[in-house]
């Protein structure tokens, strides 16, 4: 790594960094409403960040961004559908539907951990796949599950739950509205800020104790790890089990966010949009950050946010959509081509 | 015992498409033909993974990039009318550029991953999907100017969701179709009625015999020599880099002439869809006929594509019939598909580190 602002920033947060102020500066001259886009920034950040900050246990502990977030992500679909199953409502609902998604999540990640640890080197190949079957198999799921909700179950005789479950009046944008207030015409989600913080500082918090910084040095070192007398496969495990709890209850924040619980094919590339996002913000393969989470998260769902108004204006056809293809994937091809720091130890 | 041991993963498919054939209901007739056209469009696009497997590159997810190139130059095609049998060699022909170029960079991006080559080709299979919407969506009628505007959406800029490729639709599918009738020996006369295209599967089999012929040649052996040990190939003066890069061309033309064998046979192209899954479903199917990441067969590829492609028929009215949804059954192949991928390449991984410790 060289020294120096560039080599500090990298070049693609460089190039991601300066597309940005260009969108914004093309906004701002299209006179487009930028109260609104800023708040829309806001609310996505706060949306997404949970989910991206997910990747940071199981990167640190030397198993790779977790491809397998899908595992994480169906549990905390379940949370939700059940919440809304037993009829609850507003805090209740997200509580119970938080409550439900972590225990599971865990669950679902000691799974995967246990699948991890005999895969390693392929992580992200087999967590892909896997990640990929089990959200086909979560369709089977959906559909013949005994949901009976007339919210959530297709209104004339079809066959299970609705690919859309409509949140209003239930948790929409609990987070979101909870003090929110508006400087100018931007917005703040405080609500849904506070959450994300909060949870910073618990990651933040996990990753100082004894486990955490173990966690690191078996990433960082695994054969050092190993004579030292730490576990390598105990703390894999322990990051894969925090990973998808943190992605269950991550979905749930998204979902109640947005406003809607997408069911069937929708979490298939929910994984790769989180991988990509933490690699703008800086990190690598092996080694990541909470700021690289928050910062690349803020970038990438900035991006996208200004890119739909802006793309709109300028050439009348939806290239948004396009643009977050080829930035997240363009993204990790540039990770995967890096020749790693200090060499795979393993 | 043995023989059972090493084709397992075949055997469970038999069962599980037995299975499926009893409970779907369809009738052999109607099965037997639709298999057979779904062998002949498909075996070229699996057969197009065998030669980096063989050369230690594991299973080529890139090939998405061949069957776009094969779309571009059946787009060429389309755009300046060349029709039937003509056109579609034309097409092919065309598409040789393309996917010589799109293998060229797949190869060098393939180096600079090595070890990761399959989680690479599977990203830049998206990556690459994402800058053929952003040409065909875009570009065509603004950078490009195509002067028949049938094939433009409506504000002029971008193809249209379906291009019609009737110019040259069973072009060498029904160029010579061949109907066995009377056949009154005991196993064989199932084989009576079935519509056979002759001229496809001769030319399935000069590509397999072309692919036996040049793991014979000094090529051939140089591909071997790099997937069993790169840094021995090295040193014996083998230049790894550049036979890899000519292991990912080979694949990659292959894949753009298989995708256009697969279109001819269909009749059209969903411009935004149809290559999109091109190298999940070939992945899959050379998986089913017992490959590994290490080792693939021709014969494992063709009764690999004969097996997922008999679960593809059966599986949705199979699905209709035992849990009263054809959607379970869809779901299901998908599953299939996608678990068969993970289930191998996470084998695949367990042995190699069980055999390191």
């Amino acid at each position: 790594m060289e020294n120096g602002l560039l080599g500090r920033m990298g070049i693609p947060r460089l190039i991601i960094s300066l597309f940005l102020a260009f969108l914004v500066a093309m906004a701002f001259s299209y006179g487009l409403p930028m109260g609104q886009i800023f708040s829309a920034m806001l609310t996505r950040f706060g949306m997404n960040a949970l989910l991206v900050m997910a990747m940071i246990p199981t990167i640190q502990a030397g198993a790779g961004p977790n491809f397998g977030l899908p595992f994480g992500i169906i549990c905390g679909l379940i949370g939700a559908t059940l919440a809304i199953e037993l009829d609850l409502r507003n805090f209740t609902a997200l509580f119970f539907a938080i409550g439900v998604s972590i225990p599971l999540g865990a669950f679902a990640g000691w799974l995967y951990g246990l699948l991890l640890n005999r895969v390693k080197g392929q992580e992200m190949t087999v967590g892909t796949y896997m990640g990929f079957s089990i959200v086909s198999l979560m369709c089977i799921f959906w559909l013949m599950a005994p949901y009976s909700s007339p919210e959530m179950v297709w209104p004339y005789g079809g066959d299970g739950l609705r690919v859309t479950v409509v949140l209003d009046g239930r948790m929409e944008q609990l987070l979101d509205r909870l003090w929110s207030f508006t400087i100018g015409s931007v917005r703040i989600p405080t609500g849904l800020l506070l959450v994300t913080i909060f949870c910073c500082i618990l990651l933040w918090l996990f990753l100082r104790t004894r486990t955490g910084l173990a966690m690191s040095i078996v990433g960082s070192n695994p054969r050092f790890a190993e004579a030292s007398g730490l576990n390598v496969n105990k703390y894999r495990m322990i990051a894969s089990i925090i990973s998808c709890a943190m992605g269950a209850a991550g979905i749930v924040i998204y979902s109640q966010s947005y406003g809607f619980i997408q069911l069937y094919q929708a979490p298939l590339y929910m994984a790769l949009y989180s991988v990509s996002a933490i690699l703008i913000g800086g990190a690598s393969l092996q080694r990541a950050t909470i700021t690289q989470a928050l910062i690349g998260t803020f970038l990438f769902n900035a991006l996208l946010v200004i890119a739909l108004p802006v793309a709109n204006v300028a050439m009348d056809s939806d290239i948004s959509e396009i643009m977050r293809v080829i930035i997240s994937n363009g993204i990790i091809l540039y990770a995967l081509t890096r020749r790693e720091v200090g060499g795979d130890a393993r | 015992m043995k023989l059972i041991q090493r084709n397992i993963v075949p055997i469970l498919f038999i069962i599980l498409c037995t299975i499926g054939f009893q409970y779907s209901g369809l009738s052999w007739m109607f099965f037997a033909n639709d298999l057979m056209a779904r062998l002949a469009r498909n075996s070229f696009l699996v057969i197009s993974l065998i030669i980096p497997v063989l050369a230690g590159m594991g299973l080529n997810f890139g090939i998405v990039l061949g069957a776009m190139a094969g779309q571009f130059a059946a787009f060429i095609t389309v755009v300046h009318n060349l029709t039937g049998v003509g056109g579609f060699f034309a097409a092919c022909v065309m598409a040789i550029p393309f996917a010589v170029l799109f293998g060229w960079l797949t190869g060098i991006l393939f180096n600079k991953a090595k070890g990761k080559e399959m989680i690479t080709g599977l990203i830049l299979g998206f990556f690459a999907n994402g800058v053929y919407q952003l040409i065909c969506l875009i570009f065509i009628g603004w950078l490009i100017p195509i002067s028949n505007k049938a094939l433009l959406l409506p504000s002029g800029v971008g193809f249209v969701n379906t291009l019609d490729l009737k110019i040259w639709q069973y072009a060498i599918d029904k160029f010579y179709v061949f109907r066995a009738r009377g056949i009154d020996i005991p196993v064989l006369k199932y084989l009576n009625n079935i519509n056979i295209p002759v001229l496809t599967l001769v030319i399935v089999a000069i590509l397999c015999t072309a692919v036996v012929l040049l793991f014979k040649t000094k090529l051939g052996q140089d591909f071997r020599a790099v997937g069993q040990n790169r840094h021995i190939a090295e040193i014996a003066g083998i230049k790894v880099d550049k036979v890899r890069i000519i292991a990912v061309i080979f694949s990659t033309v292959l894949a753009a002439w298989g995708q256009l064998i697969f279109l001819q046979n269909i009749g059209n192209v969903q411009v935004y869809g149809s290559h999109v899954q091109v190298g999940t479903f070939a992945v899959a199917a050379l998986l089913i006929g017992g490959a590994t990441v290490s080792k693939a067969t021709i014969g494992q590829a063709l009764l690999g594509t004969v097996l997922f492609h008999a679960l593809f028929i059966v599986s949705p009215l199979a699905g209709k019939n035992l849990m009263g949804s054809a959607q379970v059954g869809e779901y299901f192949r998908v599953f299939i598909a996608y678990g068969v991928i993970g289930i191998a390449l996470a084998l695949h991984a367990w042995q190699r580190l069980a055999k390191k410790t």
